[in-house]
């Protein structure tokens, strides 16, 4: 019961963008058409979902102020607590690679449709981002860490595929000429936001 | 003439090729920290010297990286660059560490460093590329203040946590206007600067 609320709460409330602007980047580069963007929200969801129990596991036995212990009694009182940020992103850039390869041999269409985009995704501040929240909510087990990453995952898809689908009608409308392109896309964003906020105060 | 040449990377990103509202990059942590101006001052001095360094750094190793392992050597350079800021921000300034929560950690995977390493630093010399890091610095903390001012102003009534409308406007009824405080309202904020950004630099302007 505790998961599932947590999962539909990092759907809709806190959502990775409309809630933190994590991986708005992407966000905003990819979303001119649904297919594509659908094809980035996956693998996005697919890099939190693995991303997150494995980085926990790094936080909970490694990093944290005494979690050496299992080495040793001599160990016990180690913090290693700063080298969160060089181990995470190295566990997410390695993660990306195999991903990479992955799809280049299965799904040679989407390899191409993605592109440069692929490799990218290993700067994509919405799963740094949801490692760093994992870190800082201190999740009592890698379970509900890898709820927290599906849910924050589903919420970024829904995001972008919500955003792409409006681009794409936007294209035959008649927008004042300075806002066209990326003015108008922050806007419609923005009002994506706030319909986003009626989710507030969900809760299971 | 020359003059102007060499410091053409310093003053460009302030208006004309600005990181956040041309570019399109960091919006992630430029709309996110814009609450106060206390924080978004915080972060602009951060993500200055981060990127300003780290310029430096991959200008100076440009000959020697693997054009194929690039990318890790430049998060490596990035985050060794970001713990050190995290650390120093914890121990003198705990406070708006706090409030800046994972944002400082983000500075890894803002696109604005990722961004001008590759398409600057990693083809220029270290004197021009550090004046480039501080120049999209400035430029991205430009955006920040011009955002946070108005969102502290009309979403608190302070500035800098001090209050600026006086006591009497609020018996007279004046409210602050809670709207402002919300997360959207920075998106709406920053597409009304792109509006009059581009209104006045037409050749900016997309199809």
């Amino acid at each position: 019961m505790e998961n599932l609320n947590l999962f539909i709460r990092s759907i809709f409330v806190d959502n990775m963008i409309f809630a933190y602007f994590l991986g708005m980047c992407s966000f905003l580069a990819v979303s001119k058409n649904v297919k594509t963007a659908f094809g980035l929200g996956v693998a996005v969801t697919f890099v939190l979902l693995i991303a997150l129990p494995v980085c926990w596991t790094i936080n909970h036995y490694i990093l944290t102020p005494g979690a050496l212990s299992w080495l040793g009694e001599e160990y016990a009182d180690a913090d290693l607590s700063f080298l969160g940020l060089i181990m995470f992103i190295a566990v997410i850039a390695a993660l990306v690679q195999i991903l990479e390869m992955v799809i280049e041999k299965y799904s040679p269409g989407l390899y191409n449709s993605l592109g440069i985009f692929l490799p990218l995704i290993a700067v994509n501040c919405a799963i740094l981002g949801a490692v760093l929240f994992m870190q800082q909510r201190e999740f009592s087990n890698a379970w509900t860490a890898t709820v927290y990453g599906a849910g924050s995952g589903i919420g970024w898809l829904l995001a972008i595929s919500c955003l792409a689908a409006i681009r794409e009608r936007l294209n035959v409308k008649a927008v004042p000429a300075p806002l066209r392109g990326i003015g108008i896309t922050f806007i419609i964003t923005g009002l994506m936001g706030i319909a986003f906020m009626s989710f507030l105060g969900i809760k299971l | 003439m020359n003059l102007k040449k060499t410091f053409l990377p310093l003053f460009n990103p302030l208006s004309k090729d600005n990181p956040v509202i041309v570019q399109v990059l960091g919006i992630c942590s430029a709309l996110a920290v814009t609450a106060k101006m206390e924080p978004a001052l915080v972060m602009t001095i951060s993500v200055t010297a981060v990127l300003a360094l780290a310029n430096v750094i991959i200008s100076l190793l440009r000959n020697t990286i693997p054009q194929s392992i690039r990318i890790i050597v430049q998060l490596v350079v990035v985050a060794a660059l970001v713990v050190v800021v995290d650390q120093v921000l914890k121990a003198y300034n705990y406070e708006v560490s706090k409030a800046l929560s994972v944002f400082i950690g983000l500075i890894i995977t803002n696109c604005i460093i990722m961004g001008r390493l590759e398409a600057f630093a990693l083809g220029n010399k270290p004197w021009p590329a550090f004046l480039d890091g501080i120049g999209n610095g400035l430029g991205y903390g430009i955006i920040l203040l011009i955002v946070s001012f108005f969102r502290e102003l009309f979403g608190s009534g302070t500035l800098f946590g001090v209050q600026i409308f006086p006591q009497s406007w609020y018996e007279a009824g004046y409210m602050n206007n809670g709207m402002m405080i919300l997360p959207p309202m920075a998106l709406i904020v920053v597409a009304c600067i792109i509006w009059v950004h581009r209104a006045y630099n037409k050749d900016l302007q997309e199809k």
